[in-house]
């Protein structure tokens, strides 16, 4: 129980901090798309015999590859699209070879939190650190490039260098969670928390910390609400998740509207748009 | 001939009902695929395909009849999408993955209890992937019933929703209520790919809607060939596929042929691929014939 505790803590860090450039890049549908494919690379892994985690791992790098070639050259949701539906493809080829595989593909759709083993502790950790530290040594060029890429490009930032970069930190980040909390619960804890995160500071570091304590929180409730319920850890995530997303946006609505009241009675003039 | 169509393809009704099926499913999603693709929403086609799951396995629970259950949770997810209401793309996509985590979060949950209960454990797995020769003949002329309303629908909000994806200002300023358009279209995405998620599974669903319009809007500029386009891409990329899984069949490693979906999504993603040397010669000439600058 302590590992499931530790190894969903871990999660919920990499998850908050890779999250918060999820959702301000906009990249959710990547961030969803990665793990969703990756499980496909699980699935051909057991059918030549390698670990899981080795073709998760191969399977998300390329489709991040993928995305990020295809992306140049066409909308983003396309390529994105496209390299999802071609993974999962693949997947159901790999699938129809090997027949023994169905339990494990809801386990690693929904999560298998309560089954994890002391050695999955240790790989998850590193693979964890190696995305933070990925994120936060591209902290700068990232935020640039995200906020104002036009400002990213004459400094020297290359936009689409940096979006490869990104993706294959999502790419890392999933196919580490994947195994142990699965692809539905790293996707929500990847928009929820940052998303609420965002609408509370402007600050981005203060967001950051902020999106880390909010997933924290997820999985532990989740943990525990799951527990004695016996109900899949990923519909706790899930709803979660929403709930923090609709508190951030109650809380931007009411400050919007706070302001918008407040402004003619402060300096009297017309009141400030806030957008 | 019998090379290329192995014996019997011709004679199987398993065969009949997916081209029947699969094609009226494949039209209806390459023509809203078109507009999806414009409008930037092939994520939330795309989260469509997921979330009919919940409805899915939530109708197994209550035992009404699946179709009612795909079709009624994805209208629904599309109304919250639309009442959360973000126009700028980025939080549209938050938005439309929030609503997407917290639907599979509840797919989770009713195939946790359909398993505890029943012994359904292989719905995931069928509804994930689906397979074009196992559509019950019974639900054919439901499906061609449903594309053509999807089809109706697509016909009668042509033009508004043409001129709201190109200029919403123009739009506005003829009259056109942009809103209720994008909202009405956005009901009728979810209709069609829950119809095709059913039928042919979640995957082939998000490919059909995508792949076969973006393809098509890489071949040409005019709407309305990018209808065509897309739509007999999207017939050809099917039926090819059901003819290569039937004779998988004999293929390696035996024993069952290979997945119809996977066929259906390779041929999509060849076709697009394939479009790019169209795309470029477009793009310089269109260059070479506007010297001057501009778009």
């Amino acid at each position: 129980m302590t590992d499931t505790w530790t190894v969903a803590t871990i999660v919920a860090v990499a998850a908050g901090v890779v999250g918060f450039f999820v959702v301000l890049r906009g990249s959710a549908f990547v961030a969803d798309a990665l793990p969703t494919g990756a499980f496909a690379g699980a699935a051909g892994a057991s059918l030549i015999g390698v670990s899981t985690l080795t073709g998760l791992t191969v399977f998300s790098l390329l489709g991040a590859v993928s995305i990020g070639l295809l992306g140049r050259r066409s909308r983003h949701d396309v390529a994105t699209a496209l390299t999802l539906v071609m993974m999962l493809g693949l997947g159901a080829l790999f699938l129809s070879f090997s027949t023994e595989y169905a339990p494990e593909i809801y386990s690693l759709l929904f999560g298998e939190v309560l089954g994890i083993s002391v050695q999955e502790v240790a790989p998850t950790a590193a693979l964890a650190a190696v995305s933070v530290a990925a994120i936060l040594v591209m902290f700068r060029p990232l935020m640039l490039s995200s906020l104002a890429p036009e400002v990213g490009a004459a400094r020297g930032v290359s936009s689409q260098r940096i979006e490869i970069c990104f993706l294959l930190v999502i790419a890392l980040v999933t196919s580490m969670a994947l195994p142990v909390v699965g692809a539905l619960l790293i996707f929500s804890l990847m928009i929820g928390p940052p998303a609420a995160a965002r609408a509370f500071t402007d600050n981005p570091y203060l967001a950051m910390a902020l999106s880390v304590v909010v997933a924290m929180v997820t999985v532990w409730v989740a943990i525990a609400a799951a527990y004695p319920t016996n109900w899949p850890i990923g519909f706790f995530v899930g709803a979660l998740s929403a709930f923090w997303y609709a508190i951030g946006r109650g809380w931007t609505a009411w400050r919007r509207t706070r302001s918008v009241r407040g402004a003619p009675n402060r300096d009297g003039g017309t009141p400030a748009v806030a957008c | 001939m019998p090379a290329i169509f192995e014996p019997g393809f011709f004679t199987s009704s398993p065969v009949h009902v997916a081209l029947v099926a699969g094609g009226a499913v494949a039209i209806v999603s390459a023509v809203i695929g078109v507009f999806t693709v414009m409008r930037g929403q092939s994520y939330a086609g795309h989260a469509f395909s997921d979330i009919s799951v919940t409805g899915g396995s939530g109708s197994f629970l209550i035992g009404i009849s699946p179709l009612w259950g795909f079709a009624g949770a994805s209208v629904l997810a599309a109304a919250i999408m639309d009442l959360i209401g973000i126009r700028k793309p980025r939080g549209r996509d938050l938005a439309t993955g929030i609503v997407r985590g917290a639907g599979l979060g509840l797919a989770a949950l009713f195939l946790h209890w359909d398993t505890t209960q029943t012994s359904a454990s292989g719905v995931t797995i069928t509804v994930l992937f689906g397979s074009m020769f196992t559509i019950a003949s019974s639900i054919v002329p439901v499906i061609v019933a449903f594309s053509l309303v999807s089809l109706g629908v697509a016909a009668l909000l042509y033009r508004p929703l043409l001129l709201s994806t190109v200029s919403t200002d123009l739009a506005f300023a003829r009259g056109i209520p942009v809103r209720l358009a994008g909202a009405a279209f956005l009901a009728a995405v979810a209709v069609a790919v829950s119809l095709s998620a059913m039928t042919i599974g979640a995957i082939l669903s998000t490919a059909l809607l995508v792949g076969p319009a973006a393809t098509a809007m890489r071949l040409t500029s005019r709407p309305a060939l990018a209808f065509a386009w897309s739509a007999l891409i999207s017939l050809a990329a099917t039926w090819l596929g059901v003819l290569l899984a039937y004779d998988s069949f004999y293929w390696p490693p035996g024993q069952h042929g290979w997945p119809v979906s996977f066929f259906v999504v390779t041929l999509i993603f060849v076709f697009y691929l394939a479009a790019q040397p169209v795309a470029s010669r477009r793009a310089r000439a269109g260059r070479a014939s506007a010297p001057a600058g501009g778009e």
